[in-house]
């Protein structure tokens, strides 16, 4: 996936207001099967696997013992006792290790599908529009997934994403990906790179891994708390029992110019007290927007903060999430 | 975006910038190549008026959305003028790199240094092409 086609900005655009298509295939995939499978995933994953419904999808977290964030990830129910992860490319080897490695005491098997599936995500107002000329069978409502021939190929087709637009994201044979690439592109969708992913993805405040999620961060910190269903007793459930946070992490908007980015240290009342973990120039608001963990007292929107940004002292408010909200 | 370009008569730095020198003053800019390196960029922050600025030192910043990048100057002296439109317009670096995406004049404090910069053809022939 390069980081940009045309232009971050432009790909931004069409994104906002007609419809991008994403290569996302560096996305990584496991598939878990067997009787066990449900209370294997129960078992590692922070959210309740039981509420997944048949063609469901979910959003949680892989903790370790102590809360740390291995991976974000998306699980996708694709039958009774089958499900598929998709993994972060970055983290995907360390969380099949993981999955491998706890699921002896589960009648359960654990496969690498990485090489199965190539992955391409058709986002905005006109993503499904696109895909209904392409598609024999349903497409799925939101965090729903449904089985469909688009463009002639066999996919997984699920209704998730990470723009903050409607539209899906398919899983799709390798093979095939070509076919469905030339078709959607073909007809209105704009090739859409990894920098406008990024700016996206910002503008909503979806969590990137790596920069606003680490081991050294704890989900409720995060602000993932309502993935984390602490009665499942998930591997980490028992470290955030009762945890109250020093740090939250915060969505931000400069109120002056200047950019913010990743490492920059953000200032309480004058004092280092944070560090920015993820920052861009928004396009659609444009102004400097980031996200960075502050103490807990900092965390209220509307708190005034200073983010420096190499040695100049940027203005800047805790703002509420999402940063970009659609008009109405 | 602009064309690929390089005016005849400016003075060009290894860095990617340019200085158009009059008698004791010179403006600075950056080069196409400099601007197509960088993409479509969104901030530029200037230095202040009456600040130092010395030959292949940065003197400001230019961000696109996803980096930020140094601008260098070519010739040393003092900032007298900043390019005030591109505050709100600093796209213009991309559209016209050698008119109305100048970036300052500077009064210079050594004019002579103008023979160690390379004349268009010198610099083309460092692009490669």
């Amino acid at each position: 996936m390069p980081v940009q086609y045309e232009g971050i900005r432009q790909e931004h655009v069409a994104v906002r207001t007609r419809a991008g298509l994403f290569d996302v295939s560096h996305m990584g995939e496991i598939e878990t099967s067997g009787p066990g499978a449900e209370a294997f995933l129960q078992h590692l994953l922070s959210n309740d696997v039981t509420r997944i419904a048949a063609d469901g999808a979910q959003y949680s977290v892989l903790c370790r013992e102590d809360g740390g964030v291995l991976d974000d990830l998306f699980t996708y129910r694709l039958g009774e006792d089958r499900f598929l992860t998709v993994t972060n490319a970055a983290n995907h080897e360390r969380d099949h290790d993981w999955f491998a490695r706890h699921a002896g005491e589960f009648d359960v098997s654990v496969k690498d599908a990485a090489g199965d599936y190539a992955m391409l995500a058709l986002q905005g107002p006109e993503a499904r529009a696109i895909l209904a000329r392409h598609i024999e069978g349903e497409a799925p409502g939101r965090m729903r997934t449904s089985r469909a021939r688009v463009a002639g190929v066999d996919c997984l087709v699920c209704g998730t994403g990470y723009t903050g637009e409607d539209g899906v994201e398919l899983l799709i044979p390798p093979d095939g990906a070509v076919a469905v690439w030339d078709a959607l592109t073909g007809d209105g969708a704009d090739p859409v790179g990894l920098g406008a992913r990024d700016t996206l993805r910002l503008e909503v405040c979806f969590h990137l891994y790596g920069n606003d999620l680490s081991e050294d961060r704890n989900p409720i910190e995060a602000g993932l708390g309502w993935v984390c269903k602490l009665d499942t007793n998930f591997i980490g459930a028992e470290a955030l029992r009762g945890y109250e946070p020093a740090d939250a992490l915060v969505p931000f908007a400069f109120t002056e110019q200047g950019i913010p980015r990743q490492g920059n240290p953000i200032l309480v009342d004058g004092s280092p007290a944070g560090e920015v973990t993820s920052g861009t120039m928004s396009p659609c608001l444009e102004i400097g927007i980031g996200m960075g963990y502050v103490p807990v007292t900092a965390r209220e929107p509307g708190t005034k903060i200073e983010v420096d940004v190499r040695g100049k002292l940027r203005p800047a408010e805790v703002r509420e999430r999402p940063l970009y909200r659609k008009e109405q | 975006m602009a064309d690929e370009s390089y005016p005849e008569g400016l003075l060009y730095h290894p860095e990617h910038d340019w200085a158009k020198v009059d008698g004791e003053t010179a403006t600075f800019g950056v080069t196409w190549y400099a601007q197509d390196q960088l993409g479509e960029v969104v901030f530029f922050d200037p230095p202040d008026v009456g600040s130092q600025v010395s030959a292949g030192a940065a003197y400001a910043e230019v961000e696109s959305v996803k980096a930020v990048s140094d601008v260098f100057a070519p010739m040393s002296g003092e900032v007298t003028e900043v390019n005030e439109a591109l505050k709100d317009t600093p796209e213009k670096i991309n559209d016209d790199p050698y008119g109305e995406g100048w970036m300052v004049r500077v009064r210079l404090s050594d004019p002579s240094e103008a023979d160690s910069l390379m004349d268009v053809n010198a610099y083309k022939e460092s692009l490669g092409s």
